[in-house]
């Protein structure tokens, strides 16, 4: 267990000495920022699209994390990458498989340190949100449902890139790989448009399709319960896989 | 635990699809050895390596460290455990301190007492001044000694060092030469690399590895004792025989030199000097000879050179 909170921190530390993380922060809050901006010009322009059912925290806060999504998914596989890729190839992994640590251990660890990350991308975005608080009334439950779908999301899309980092050296391949597999994943949706048999399976596949549930401040635990699983079910993979390496 | 057999590994075998890289190794290393593992480029040292500490499963064959299996009980196992690879693990983008702070946590250092098993590792390997630099912007020699200064810090019973002075210049080597003469008063080492001097100056036994088999073993004190089995001598008028008693065999060179092998037991040099005197044979030189670690290694690994001869 102390390995575990050991390799965390490490990690986290490792993220944020980085100059690649704080061009991604940079990056996402430039962006983000920017459509805050024009969400607010928009609504400001043109108050008759709020209404009983849509107010301003759907609107502004919503508007924020569907977008953000999509950034997300360009971005994450970058965080992802290296986590197990560049280790493999200084031959730094060595040092953890060394150690009295599981491999349990060693990939949540590696995951609750990039976790860390993801709370400073959430951080940011929630003061984004929340700072129309001086102005006006805002629907918290609405606001903190979306937030919590963004971190299910981003924490998805990180188990993802992990899982798909532990299978090259290069940390490169594993950028592009893990982008690949997940715009698969999401692009379920799609295929769930297109009817036929499979299109309900599909639809309960579908990385997006759950949060736009959250996204618009409902709450349903089967979209969390997909979140977890998958998470779940890619850490163990990546669990997995190192088992294989050393055998 | 105490034990005094901290690694003991039997019949090591490790298969890559059909290539066989280490076949039935058995090795035991005792508290306060230091075991020299030497081989040619690709003999399977490492392969071994990455096997006694966990990081490579054998196709067969069982670890034990301290006592306890690496197989079945790792994390307990691996507790007694230091390890060198052959590239330093040290992440880069870190400071020395914060990479050491960071290892002596992962081995379950205790935060009050870690502060100061940092500073003593730094300190063993020369890293004082080093603290608060980036790893990345370090030397290949320092981040070779920040990897050992990993390997350390937690004073494991077992230290696996594989090739610790690649990379190093000639005064680094000489000092963690001197690192390891110092770590094996409490520690156990095994130490493993193709530079025999290295070897012959810090091991108390020695084992050579040839394609993945043990082809030599022994301490290096019986290593030395046969370097006096064999005597060579120059001769400004040789004769055509040698009536020497205590010699068995003679070994002409060419222009007077001369490689005698005694029988076991005797001492044939006075009476040498002394039909030498009495027939004027003109000694020049005399000197015992024998099979030093490296007329071992290259007799025992180049095996490949000897076929061809044999067939010739």
């Amino acid at each position: 267990m102390s390995a575990l909170v050991a390799i965390a921190r490490h990690e986290a530390r490792r993220i944020f000495v980085s100059p690649l993380a704080w061009t991604v922060l940079a990056v996402i809050q430039f962006i983000m920022g920017l459509s805050y901006c024009l969400l607010l010009t928009e609504m400001v322009n043109n108050p008759g699209s709020l209404n009983q059912y849509s107010g301003v925290s759907d609107y502004i806060g919503g508007g924020l994390f569907g977008f953000s999504a999509v950034l997300l998914l360009l971005v994450i596989p970058l965080m992802t990458m290296r986590l197990f890729a560049e280790d493999k190839k200084s031959g730094s992994l060595t040092l953890l498989t060394t150690a009295p640590a599981s491999l349990t251990e060693i990939v949540l660890g590696k995951f609750l340190g990039l976790g860390v990350f993801f709370l400073a991308v959430l951080a940011l975005m929630a003061a984004m949100a929340f700072s129309l608080f001086g102005g006006t009334d805002l629907d918290l439950g609405r606001l903190f449902a979306g937030l919590v779908g963004q971190l299910l999301l981003m924490l998805s899309f990180g188990a993802a890139g992990l899982f798909v980092s532990t299978l090259t050296r290069e940390p490169v391949i594993a950028a592009v790989g893990g982008f690949g597999l997940l715009l698969i994943i999401w692009l379920f949706e799609a295929m769930a448009y297109g009817g036929g048999m499979f299109s309900d399976l599909f639809r309960h596949l579908s990385l997006i399709g759950h949060f736009e549930k959250l996204r618009r401040g409902v709450f349903d635990t089967a979209d969390v319960a997909y979140y977890l699983l998958f998470i779940t079910l890619f850490l163990w993979l990546a669990v997995q896989r190192l088992d294989v390496e050393r055998s | 635990m105490e034990h005094d057999i901290l690694i003991e590994a039997r019949g090591l075998t490790r298969r890559y699809g059909p290539n066989v890289a280490v076949q039935g190794i058995d090795l035991t290393l005792r508290r306060g050895e230091i075991l020299g593992l030497l081989g040619p480029n690709g003999a399977g040292k490492s392969t071994t390596m990455k096997m006694l500490t966990g990081n490579l499963a054998p196709s067969s064959g069982s670890v034990k460290i301290n006592g306890i299996d690496i197989a079945l009980q790792p994390k307990q196992a691996k507790q007694s455990l230091g390890y060198l690879p052959e590239l330093p693990p040290v992440h880069p983008e870190v400071t020395v301190d914060e990479y050491l702070d960071f290892a002596a946590s992962l081995h379950g250092v205790p935060k009050a007492t870690r502060k100061a098993a940092v500073a003593k590792a730094k300190q063993s390997c020369g890293l004082n001044e080093m603290s608060r630099r980036l790893i990345g912007n370090l030397s290949k020699g320092f981040q070779q000694r920040v990897g050992l200064a990993q390997a350390i810090v937690h004073q494991p019973p077992v230290i696996i060092l594989d090739e610790p002075t690649v990379g190093l210049d000639p005064i680094q080597i000489r000092e963690i030469r001197s690192l390891i003469a110092a770590l094996a008063q409490n520690h156990s080492v095994i130490l493993s690399s193709h530079i025999l001097p290295e070897i012959q100056a810090v091991c108390s036994r020695v084992m050579i590895v040839h394609r993945g088999r043990v082809v030599f073993q022994d301490s290096m004190a019986a290593v030395n004792a046969q370097n006096a089995s064999r005597l060579a001598a120059i001769f400004r008028h040789a004769p055509k025989s040698f009536a020497v008693p205590g010699i068995a065999s003679t070994q002409s060179l060419g222009e007077g030199r001369f490689v005698f092998t005694p029988e076991a037991g005797a001492d044939p040099r006075e009476a040498l000097v002394a039909a030498s005197v009495a027939n004027g044979w003109g000694l020049l030189e005399l000197k015992t000879e024998g099979r030093t670690l490296e007329e071992i290694f290259v007799s025992l690994t180049s095996s490949d050179t000897t076929e061809l001869k044999e067939a010739a």
